[in-house]
């Protein structure tokens, strides 16, 4: 078959031409979306307001790097924990998988919010127990509280997404690095891991995206991050831009990580496409 | 005042908080089955929308997902709540100059799930979409079924078949995501528990009562889908 032939084969069906029903329908559902956006866009130029954005947009960008903190420090911790919890979803020994079982199960069937709550409400209420292990200056801080519980939740995903991983790589890997003469760790670092890491490349930059959208909980638990301004921003001004503001950096910041993930993934994934 | 004893605090009636915190899982599950028919019907037409050949459909179909799935749930649903009133009173200001418009916080929460929910189910749907093969539609254009007919009596029971494991997912962080909407004062479980956790001072034990709550439903709602999905199966040996 000569190339010229490959090609006509490949080349999708023409257009439709004219205004078929579903175009109509298409171009008025785009137009709402840009009607919709002109109107934010429009409200935001016609509630200009040079005070509230000198007051509030420092406190905003603090907020940023309150969420930013919050979420690499959980992330980091997340990752350390998830390694015994993964090592013990996999494991043999029905106590140990009994164990990381519960801990995923829990972590993930339980509201994030309920977490945060359980830490900074609950284990707070402990006090004087607290003081007497000399843990009371951990559990007083609002921020270490969400770093706390969030830590812990995205260890229970991250596990998944690790065991996930390294469960996709067949096992004839491990038996040919076996009979090669490389031991376990070797193996996994050298053999397993490469090939696990882009299998689990997109749910951890998911993971992360969802860590940051889940980060405005602890807003509610009054740490001032992102979102925590965006409230006491609302609360003195009533002024509903406070929260279109914080929507757009939000969206802003997902939609960066996203196609950041889709860039490294195309980047790795190179040797498996033509 | 004596202490409390813990089996005091959690009895039914006027000295225990059972009965608070099992209204408030009533709201909780009445909130979550609410959305979900909504969620699910916005979510397919989204989907639809995204595997259409027509640009346009696709483009209005990827701004919804982005949108809604971008924005922190908790955002999308303080600028619901305090946008939609100044909206809508905008709006009706038009027509009548003295009304004042109130958002249930029911309702706002019902609205904000639904969006986030369709916009997960959407991606749900549109893999699933892609699951069933071309010649399905031209299977069902063949023996004369219209465009309609095809998407009703061929496509769709193999979509929901297909789409049923991604959407179980969906459901489950539906019924974590309702924990939220306590935020704005609903009377659901979380807030219910709070409630009790903040007149007795027993936040642990409150809070572990709500965490257990959530994990029962989750228990319950894989007890059920286990069996929806059984019924599918038997369908299909069919």
């Amino acid at each position: 078959m000569s190339v010229s032939q490959a090609i006509a084969i490949d080349k999708p069906p023409p257009q439709a031409r004219g205004w078929p029903r579903v175009r109509i329908l298409g171009y008025a559902l785009v137009g709402v979306w840009v009607l919709f956006g002109a109107g934010i866009l429009a409200y935001l130029v016609y509630a200009w307001n040079a005070e509230f954005f000198a007051r509030y947009a420092p406190a905003y960008l603090q907020g940023l790097g309150t969420t930013l903190s919050l979420v690499s420090i959980s992330m980091v911790v997340g990752a350390l924990l998830s390694l015994p919890v993964a090592y013990g979803r996999m494991s043999k020994n029905p106590f140990l998988s009994g164990l990381a079982y519960c801990y995923v199960y829990f972590f993930r069937g339980t509201p994030l919010l309920v977490q945060t709550y359980l830490v900074y409400y609950g284990i707070g209420s402990f006090r004087p127990e607290l003081e007497t292990v000399g843990l009371w200056w951990f559990f007083r801080e609002a921020f270490y509280c969400g770093v706390f519980a969030f830590s812990l939740n995205t260890a229970a995903y991250q596990a998944e997404i690790l065991r996930g991983a390294i469960e996709s790589v067949p096992r004839g890997q491990w038996e040919g690095a076996a009979s090669l003469g490389l031991h376990k760790l070797q193996t996994l670092r050298k053999v397993v891991l490469p090939q696990a890491i882009i299998v689990a490349l997109r749910p951890y930059g998911n993971e992360l995206i969802l860590m940051i959208k889940a980060s405005a909980i602890v807003a509610i638990i009054t740490v001032y991050d992102l979102m925590g301004n965006a409230k006491l921003a609302y609360a003195k001004s009533f002024d509903i831009q406070a929260y279109i503001w914080v929507a757009i950096v939000y969206l802003v910041m997902v939609e960066i990580l996203r196609h950041g993930v889709e860039w490294i993934e195309r980047r790795i994934t190179v040797h498996l496409h033509r | 005042m004596p202490a409390q004893s813990i089996w005091t605090l959690l009895s039914w009636g006027p000295d225990g908080w059972s009965d608070d915190i099992a209204s408030g899982v009533l709201v909780t599950i009445a909130l979550a089955l609410a959305t979900l028919p909504i969620g699910l019907v916005i979510g397919f037409f989204v989907a639809f929308a995204k595997q259409h050949e027509e640009p346009s459909l696709r483009l209005a179909g990827n701004i919804y997902t982005t949108v809604f799935r971008g924005l922190p749930e908790l955002v999308t649903l303080f600028l619901f709540f305090f946008g939609m009133p100044l909206l809508l009173q905008y709006l009706v200001r038009l027509f009548n100059p003295d009304a004042t418009i109130d958002v249930n916080s029911f309702v706002a929460g019902m609205i904000v799930l639904a969006l986030i929910f369709s916009s997960y189910a959407s991606e749900v749907f549109l893999s699933a979409f892609r699951a069933v093969p071309k010649g399905q539609y031209e299977g069902g254009y063949a023996i004369g079924l219209s465009k309609w007919q095809t998407m009703r009596l061929v496509i769709l029971p193999q979509l929901i078949r297909i789409a049923f494991p991604g959407l179980e997912n969906c459901w489950l962080s539906l019924l974590k995501d309702t924990s939220l909407v306590s935020v704005v004062n609903l009377a659901e479980t979380l807030r219910q528990s709070g409630v009790a956790a903040r007149v007795t001072k027993h936040s642990f034990l409150f809070y572990s009562v709500a965490a257990l709550i959530f994990l029962a439903l989750a228990v319950l709602s894989s007890i059920a889908t286990s069996y929806i999905l059984r019924y599918l199966g038997r369908r299909e040996a069919r």
